[in-house]
């Protein structure tokens, strides 16, 4: 079973690098697997736009999303308790949440510019809407889900208010928490491209890096680019799901 | 410490949707005596449910007063216990954090009350089980740690919703045995909840017998059985026979009404 996991990898690879190579599709179409090596390469190397190496970039990218995120987790996850235990909460919020979900964080971009300039805010900004909603919306079905039983047993037992919220409703909504935030994490990564693309001051970034590649019509660097975003965001998916799978051991 | 409890005149009705008042217990007047084993038998939708939340406070009746050693009691969460037939074990704790659950809420320190929780494990044969998660444990076992966790912050009267009805029958009569012998010692005083005729007289002093709804007492029902009970002896079978012509007058259709509606 671990061998399979590589065998459709191994043979997509294998497939592009036929392509490339028999002809098939040009390579002003399509950068070749090995040029894209050579590219990733050169971008740890000697970097792009030069002297602005890759790892630097990947940096700049994951404080990006990881503020963004920690924003959204830590707002997300207490009014999510909020409006999922509290109906009068639920009756007064929920409709201005629902009104602004459907908005996509790109359509953010001009207004997030214009309050918070060009630069690192604007895109953390862009990120913390995009990981916001699913936290948000997971961990309130998480609270209205939690049975009336577990909520009985704490109150039979004398629990006070405080009790209930953090020894019953928040761990029985954790699996319905940790769902919202894997979800938002992948939002989160995808949304980084295009909020660098609203400009970026220090220069660096993956997703301004792609853009400057663009610019010097570098297709192997634009792919070696995109496969550095594929990787680091299948990393992160690993290890939320470890997180997860040993704070939900009990199911 | 075993508490008499005595029930004056409980009222509760629900408001219903279509506006009126839906009442499902009307004047339950009932005295238990410390340490009595009591019985209360209804079939399904009878109120039983409702009367046992009144009583653990996690209800308040529309009308009537539950005094607790012949003192009103307004505030009865945290000084009665409630086991219910619905496994509600928190299941992200261990067995022994859920035994010490309500130790917990009362701010015992963790080492105290572990050492308090696992003698119960111990007494109730559970101690392998201490670190399963709950949905690694048996029906049976689980409400063995539902018992558990309500017999360790000692409440002044125990509660039992139909504790054993989703049990097979062989874990729920071994069950009876364990809680008839867990009784013996404790003599906690203990209203069950139950629509079995066999469980009541098996198990309890003495059978109160509920209406339909809206629900009061109909008969309190004396169980001269001398302990430890046998199932099969006739003195029992006779009970039985004798609680089900009761109880089945008061919940079965008649046999004339329904030849004649077939």
């Amino acid at each position: 079973m671990r061998l399979l996991r590589w065998v459709g990898l191994l043979a997509g690879l294998m497939l592009w690098q036929g392509l490339c190579s028999a002809g098939i599709v040009g390579s002003a179409m399509l950068a070749s697997p090995a040029q894209v090596c050579a590219g990733l390469w050169e971008l740890a190397v000697r970097g792009m736009p030069p002297e602005f190496l890759l790892h630097k970039h990947v940096l700049h990218s994951l404080l990006l999303v990881g503020t963004g995120f920690l924003g959204a987790l830590f707002t997300g996850v207490p009014l999510g308790l909020l409006l999922g235990g509290s109906r009068s909460a639920r009756a007064v919020l929920e409709p201005v949440f629902e009104f602004f979900r459907p908005v996509p964080p790109l359509a953010w971009i001009p207004l997030s510019v214009l309050w918070l300039g060009i630069g690192f805010k604007s895109a953390v900004f862009i990120i913390f809407l995009g990981a916001f909603f699913p936290i948000l919306v997971n961990t309130c079905s998480g609270v209205r889900n939690v049975s009336a039983g577990c909520i009985g047993v704490a109150e039979v037992l004398g629990a006070s208010r405080r009790d209930i919220w953090l020894k019953v409703l928040l761990p029985a909504s954790l699996p319905s928490i940790l769902a919202g935030v894997r979800i938002s994490m992948g939002i989160a990564w995808m949304t980084l491209v295009a909020a660098e693309f609203t400009g970026v001051q220090q220069g660096y970034g993956l997703g301004y890096m792609i853009m400057t590649a663009r610019d010097l019509q570098r297709l192997d660097m634009i792919m070696a680019g995109m496969a550095v975003i594929g990787l680091i965001g299948l990393a992160i998916e690993h290890c939320l799901g470890r997180i997860a799978r040993y704070l939900l051991r009990w199911r | 410490m075993p508490t008499d409890l005595t029930l004056e005149h409980l009222c509760k009705s629900y408001p219903q949707t279509t506006g009126g008042l839906f009442p499902v217990l009307e004047d339950v007047c009932l005295h238990v005596e410390k340490g009595a084993f009591v019985t209360v038998l209804g079939g399904n939708g009878y109120g039983k449910s409702t009367l046992l939340r009144i009583i653990s406070g996690m209800e308040q009746p529309t009308q009537g007063r539950i005094l607790l050693n012949g003192q009103a009691v307004r505030q009865r969460l945290g000084r009665v216990g409630l086991v219910s037939q619905e496994v509600d074990l928190l299941p992200w704790r261990t067995t022994l954090d859920n035994v010490a659950f309500g130790l917990e809420l009362r701010g015992m320190p963790q080492a105290k009350r572990e050492h308090l929780a696992s003698a119960y494990l111990r007494a109730f044969g559970l101690e392998k089980f201490s670190a399963c998660y709950p949905r690694e444990l048996s029906g049976g076992m689980r409400q063995k740690v539902a018992i558990a966790r309500t017999l360790v912050t000692a409440p002044d009267i125990i509660l039992m919703d139909e504790p054993f009805s989703a049990l097979d029958y062989q874990t729920r009569t071994s069950l009876q045995c364990f809680l008839l012998q867990l009784w013996a010692k404790l003599r906690e005083t203990i209203v069950f909840v139950t629509h079995d005729v066999e469980e009541a007289v098996f198990l309890s002093d003495y059978i109160v017998l509920l209406s339909p709804i809206p629900a009061h007492v109909v008969e309190i029902i004396p169980v001269p059985l001398a302990r430890p009970r046998v199932r099969s002896a006739a003195a029992t079978a006779a009970l039985c026979r004798q609680v089900l012509e009761k109880y089945g007058s008061s919940s079965c259709v008649d046999n004339d009404e329904m030849r004649r509606a077939l």
